[in-house]
């Protein structure tokens, strides 16, 4: 990959959901996704990992711009969008598209798939003729591993797999640099996941995609992701290269998720951590870092303090400054945590 | 990539078309293509009224009041189905009455529908004060006995056909108002809707080509129940004296006026009201094989 400036830059993005419990009470404040920061390169892949309701789909909303974020910015190929400005949307919108889990929802019953994947191009390519846009719907197809002739069908008339292959086509259609890929596999069974994340990674390689992959499947983000973001209450807890976060994961949390894969070995020895309690309630986070109600190192310090992101192999080095990206590479693994397992 | 999957297929089936493909769904249903045939008929009936009827709807045949169907003791083939209490062919009328009944259920139809489904989407698609303002109006709309509410109208507008019709059409219209917005608040949640707003789709889109389509099955099959009973309370207004006026040849007018000869002459009820019976029986059964038909998640792939 030569590019190397980041094609997608997130700083303290933030996304907050106003609450009204009742014509009487204050309206509370969910925090969906808490303060993420984080660099994608072009061809490479950041996996986002972390259980449901740590704000993996809020995250996906923001980067693809169907919401826009509370605060923070994000810079998607050099422009950047902020809370108050949504000019910038439009023409960004052909950069990053997105591919939705549920491959039942996602595309509408009632077109056929020519319509589907015509329908990007249609708004946002207005001087195409009609031809054109058959064709490449067509050449698209055969692309993600469909027949032509399924361009006059409707979506029902297929199986999970080959409809998530059209949503991924109808994804590329604008020839998007961003791919957000929101658990695009855990809807379907083992063999056709890794049929659809062979195309993936072929795809990747052809238009040189850089994937936002989110999942909470740890052995499908070892498969595919070049960096690992995990995250707990709508924060990154501990960010890094996938080796460094698989074979060094020094935040318990991490170490949670880890233990909590499943090994195809019998002879595996298994010591799982399993953690107490449920996953705090975004509208009411816990003082201090958000873990500590769950972890077994915390103590009153954890209580007290939030852990800020700092560079786990590194001295101190806070990354919140958007002029300073974090390189890539082994060193650029970071943690949030009093008490890194090291 | 898949090569040979790709390579084997080359050659490209033609789909079959749009209409055959209707047909060859709702030709299974066998209530709905009858249903069909005889609304096809009526149609048709109505369309060619002038040629059909072998007399004007309206002269007076004044040697021939009351006279029975052309089966019983004094019927003639002249006056096939008899003649009213003034002496007009039963037969003639009723051939202009389809007239009447398939421009009522129409044009109640075609006004409520319309309004009924922009209200509705507008309801799903902005929400807030705007859904509530129009959902609380629906309501008392429906709150009132829809007959009645029909009646007050015509009372207050004038009786004539159009007021009629107008009254029916605001009267069936929240029904199309609540079923479009469940619809669209149903559907605005998929992933679908959000895709096609990735894709950069504007409200009118989204409302339009996206949404819309996916809530027509519903809103179908309540269009064909209303215009049945568009039908049904145009005949009842014209029963009741607020509809069509007299001499026009309107099924519920023509039973209104022929209430008084219950007992001595049937056929001057009993085919206006076979008329009314049939016709909505055949659009109800239409309406169910057209549900069938074109709810994509009916068909068998």
């Amino acid at each position: 990959m030569t590019s190397s400036s980041p094609l997608v830059v997130a700083d303290n993005l933030t996304r907050f959901y106003t609450v009204k419990s009742g014509a009487f009470s204050k309206p509370s404040v969910v925090r969906a996704l808490a303060g993420a920061s984080f660099t994608l390169e072009a061809g490479k892949t950041l996996a986002v990992v972390g259980e449901s309701g740590c704000g993996k789909s809020t995250l996906a909303r923001v980067v693809t711009m169907i919401e826009s974020p509370t605060s923070g910015t994000l810079t998607i190929d050099g422009k950047t969008i902020t809370p108050d400005d949504s000019s910038a949307r439009a023409a960004l919108r052909s950069s990053v598209q997105i591919v939705f889990q549920d491959p039942y929802g996602s595309l509408n019953p009632r077109q056929k798939i020519g319509r589907i994947l015509e329908e990007p191009l249609v708004i946002n390519r207005p001087s195409m003729s009609a031809e054109e846009r058959e064709a490449k719907a067509r050449d698209m197809l055969r692309l993600v591993g469909l027949r032509p002739e399924h361009y006059s069908r409707f979506p029902h008339m297929f199986s999970g797999g080959q409809r998530q292959r059209i949503a991924i086509a109808r994804a590329l259609m604008l020839e998007p640099r961003v791919l957000v890929l929101d658990e695009p596999v855990s809807a379907l069974d083992l063999s056709i996941q890794s049929q659809i994340l062979n195309l993936l990674v072929d795809l990747q390689d052809q238009f040189n995609l850089a994937y936002l992959f989110i999942s909470h499947d740890l052995s499908v983000v070892k498969h595919m992701a070049d960096d690992v973001m995990v995250m707990y209450l709508g924060q990154p807890v501990e960010t890094g290269s996938r080796d460094a976060v698989f074979e060094r994961a020094w935040h318990p949390y991490t170490r949670v998720l880890l233990s909590a894969t499943p090994v195809a070995d019998p002879t595996h020895q298994k010591d799982r951590i399993v953690l107490t309690g449920e996953l705090p309630s975004p509208i009411d986070p816990p003082s201090g870092c958000a873990f500590h109600p769950r972890c077994w190192k915390a103590d009153s310090r954890c209580q007290q303090t939030a852990p800020l992101l700092q560079s786990a192999e590194l001295p101190a080095q806070p990354i919140s400054q958007p002029s300073a990206p974090p390189e890539a590479g082994a060193l650029n693994h970071y943690l949030a945590c009093h008490h890194p397992e090291k | 990539m898949n090569t040979s999957l790709t390579d084997s297929a080359a050659t490209d089936v033609q789909a079959p078309g749009r209409f055959r493909e209707f047909w060859f769904y709702f030709s299974e249903n066998r209530g709905a293509v009858v249903g069909m045939v005889i609304t096809v008929l009526l149609i048709l009936v109505a369309l060619f009224a002038d040629f059909i009827a072998p007399h004007s709807a309206t002269e007076q045949y004044r040697d021939h009041f009351l006279q029975p169907p052309f089966w019983q003791e004094g019927g003639s083939t002249e006056f096939l189905l008899g003649t009213d209490a003034v002496g007009r062919d039963l037969l003639s009328r009723l051939i202009h009455g389809t007239r009447y009944s398939f421009m009522i259920g129409a044009m109640v139809v075609l006004v409520a529908a319309s309004g009924g489904i922009l209200l509705g989407l507008i309801a799903g698609f902005a929400r807030g004060w705007v859904d509530t303002i129009i959902m609380r109006i629906m309501d008392v709309i429906l709150a009132v006995p829809s007959l009645l509410l029909a009646l007050v109208m015509v009372a207050i507008l004038g009786p004539s056909l159009m007021n009629a019709m107008l009254a029916i059409a605001i009267v069936l219209q929240p029904h199309y108002v609540r079923l479009t917005r469940a619809s669209v608040l149903a559907e605005r949640t998929k992933d679908y809707v959000t895709s096609a707003k990735v894709a950069g789709a504007g409200p009118f889109r989204l409302m339009f080509v996206t949404v819309l389509p996916n809530c027509l099955a519903p809103i179908i099959v309540q269009a064909a129940l209303s215009f049945s009973s568009a039908i049904l309370d145009a005949a009842a207004l014209g029963f009741l004296g607020m509809g069509a006026q007299p001499p026009t040849p309107e099924w519920g007018t023509m039973l209104s006026e022929a209430r008084e000869f219950i007992l001595r002459a049937w056929w001057v009820v009993t085919f206006p009201g076979l008329a009314i019976l049939i016709t909505v029986l055949a659009i109800n059964l239409m309406g169910d094989g057209l549900r069938d038909a074109l709810d994509p998640k009916l068909k068998r792939s």
